[in-house]
């Protein structure tokens, strides 16, 4: 049974429109008109038991409604949802006991009392056992190192200690799964690589399954074996983020420094037939964008004997920019122009690694459905 | 589960307890208005013996203990539910295992508890010094009496539970909140006890829920309702109290399907 099973999920929301003028407010006084919008539109995915997940998108993607019908607050418009064998809002209070959810901007601790007060209440609230409460609070006090935070009112916590004491709230009852909505939000470098080594070191020990939505992709790097990612209410990729990245990152940028100036022109005649292309930065450095699927070592081979290089280094393709490219342009199919380069050239030896890895990175689901092409009108 | 509960009311308690200069105008506030009904009654009734079934005696008792019943059932549970809607709280809410709405009554029951103990019965001490009222000799009242005052906060607290749920299908539930607490305040009787409105007035309100938060305990508590009425009068409560659970169980499960949650 996976952990999570959803199936052409939809939610809709019902928002007054309101008409413009003085008439028009009369008139909305008496019959509202409402627009329907759409924010999760059908999707399907499942995650197996004991996977990270992340559940990336820009604003108003339709992440955090989700993350809500997941966790039983809300009620889908249509569709299917199963989490860890329930049915999240019909069944929600002996749900509710088997999950853990952090919102990275709001606070599930009482703000007037002390934070081991707020655990206090949590135990009584799911139940937990006098025993496997201490035994519970003294792990997760270790771990997040709540030691000196405990007896002080949450509303005297930094975001950092708060967000810390946060996490153990959400995990006092030992849940299966955990459900972040972005966690790091706000957080400096230091609390957020804690935050992100505590939730390896869960998934590691106690298999706990982790969906998280965030808007650093560092969390994602350090974390997820796997990524969904939503664009206006679609999946629009799911895989691992390595795939993603090998999908779009169309190359890689080779900077060279020279240790006498070189003319252009020159470049230009060494590389002739390759599809490479320079950008000459001035007459002792050059940049050579190589696309992924020539082999680096047939282009160094024209240059190495004849160039006086000084020094060169690799430039991939940064997640940043890779997610910023697919956001603009609201699809995670490749664009077309690569895949018709690609297929040019497809008996190419050279790219023989290239299509081997992707014929045998089957195995997961997500291989199944992996990229919903979908153009924006 | 039903120590967890419990807490809420323990927490809710402590909580009112921090706000000290609250604690102290609370009683003042308190005093003034009793005082304020007493002088103004003492006017009314000026040589009149009786008015409306109350001796001038009564209706001064009847004031204080209305007030005292007030201080008890009273809560602002309908702005809760409405600014949790609003700020988007309500999701953290919902990722708990309890009833929403009973973890509600038990804030408003822990705020009611700490008026009670350390607003009303100070007050009413320094009201007592102050003015002469007959507090009844029969210890059956007393009893007869909280008994009844828990059924008000019930019935009050669901006409909150309601009001505050507009909130789900109102953009803006403030209106609907202000209407309540007027109808409340105006025609439980706090105010002006039933028996003094117009005879039609008296049929409607006998039909409406209101006289059973006020009214109905503080006419028992000064005498006014004697022998088969006070248990007429409980089972009137007790009624309304049943009556009022379908419409709020129906208003909640709308508003489950219509949950929105403001600001991500």
């Amino acid at each position: 049974m996976p952990a999570i099973e959803v199936e052409r999920l939809r939610k809709t929301f019902k928002v007054p429109v309101h008409r413009e003028s003085l008439k028009g407010a009369l008139l909305d006084l008496f019959r509202r008109r409402y627009k329907e919008i759409v924010a999760v539109r059908d999707i399907s995915f499942r995650i197996p038991q004991g996977e990270i997940c992340g559940y990336i998108g820009e604003n108003g993607a339709g992440k955090s409604t989700t993350i809500k019908m997941l966790a039983g607050i809300l009620v889908p418009t249509s569709g299917r949802v199963e989490v860890a064998g329930f049915v999240p809002w019909r069944d929600r209070e002996t749900f509710v006991r088997r999950i853990g959810v952090v919102f990275g901007q709001r606070s599930q601790l009482w703000w007037d009392i002390g934070v081991i007060e707020s655990f206090r209440l949590l135990r009584k609230v799911y139940r937990v056992g006098e025993a496997d409460f201490r035994r519970r609070l003294d792990e997760l006090t270790e771990t997040l190192q709540l030691a000196d935070l405990l007896n002080r009112p949450v509303r005297k916590l930094s975001l950092g200690q708060r967000m810390r004491c946060e996490l153990a709230a959400a995990l006092l009852h030992n849940p299966s799964i955990l459900f972040l909505d972005e966690p790091t939000i706000g957080l400096d470098i230091v609390v957020k690589t804690q935050i992100r080594e505590f939730l390896k070191k869960l998934n590691r020990e106690n298999g706990t399954t982790i969906l998280l939505t965030t808007h650093d992709l560092q969390d994602i790097e350090a974390l997820c074996s796997r990524v969904i990612m939503l664009d206006d209410g679609r999946i629009i990729y799911d895989g691992s983020l390595e795939e993603l990245k090998e999908r779009w990152s169309k190359g890689r940028e080779i900077r060279f420094r020279f240790a006498a100036p070189v003319a252009p022109s020159e470049l230009a005649t060494l590389t002739e037939g390759l599809p490479v292309r320079w950008t000459a930065a001035d007459e002792e450095s050059a940049r050579l964008w190589v696309p992924r699927d020539i082999h680096v070592s047939d282009v160094l081979s024209r240059l190495v004997g004849s160039l006086p290089i000084l020094d060169m280094s690799f430039q991939e393709t940064g997640t940043d920019e890779i997610v910023r490219a697919i956001y603009q342009s609201g699809s995670a199919s490749v664009p077309a122009a690569a895949e018709a380069g690609e297929a040019q050239a497809p008996a190419a030896p050279a790219d023989g690694g290239e299509a081997s890895r992707a014929a045998d990175g089957g195995g997961e689901a997500s291989r199944e459905e992996p990229v919903e092409a979908h153009v924006r009108g | 589960m039903a120590s967890a509960y419990l807490d809420f009311i323990r927490i809710r308690f402590l909580t009112m307890l921090a706000y000290r200069v609250n604690y102290y105008s609370g009683i003042v506030v308190y005093a003034l208005n009793i005082g304020v009904y007493y002088f103004l009654w003492k006017a009314i009734y000026g040589d009149a013996s009786s008015l409306a079934g109350f001796s001038a005696a009564q209706i001064t008792t009847y004031v204080a203990v209305s007030w005292m019943a007030r201080s008890f059932y009273f809560n602002n549970l309908d702005r809760e539910i409405a600014n949790e809607i609003r700020d988007g709280s309500v999701a953290i809410q919902m990722v708990r295992p309890y009833s929403y709405l009973l973890v509600k009554l038990m804030q408003g029951f822990g705020e009611g508890l700490f008026r009670l103990l350390m607003f009303m019965l100070p007050g009413l001490v320094v009201v007592m010094l102050l003015f002469p009222l007959s507090l009844p000799g029969e210890p059956w009242r007393w009893l007869v009496f909280f008994l009844m005052i828990g059924f008000s906060f019930l019935i009050n607290s669901q006409l909150n539970l309601l009001t505050g749920l507009c909130a789900f299908f109102l953009e803006n539930n403030e209106g609907v909140m202000r209407f309540k607490r007027v109808l409340v305040d105006l025609l439980s009787g706090v105010v002006l006890p039933i028996s003094f409105f117009p005879g039609w007035a008296r049929t409607a309100l006998e039909w409406l829920p209101f006289q059973a938060i006020a009214y109905l305990p503080g006419s028992v508590f000064t005498g006014a309702l004697n022998g088969p009425e006070v248990g007429y009068a409980i089972g009137v409560q007790a009624a309304w109290s049943v009556a009022l659970i379908l419409p709020i169980l129906l208003m909640w499960r709308a508003a489950r399907r219509r949950m929105f949650v403001q600001g991500g």
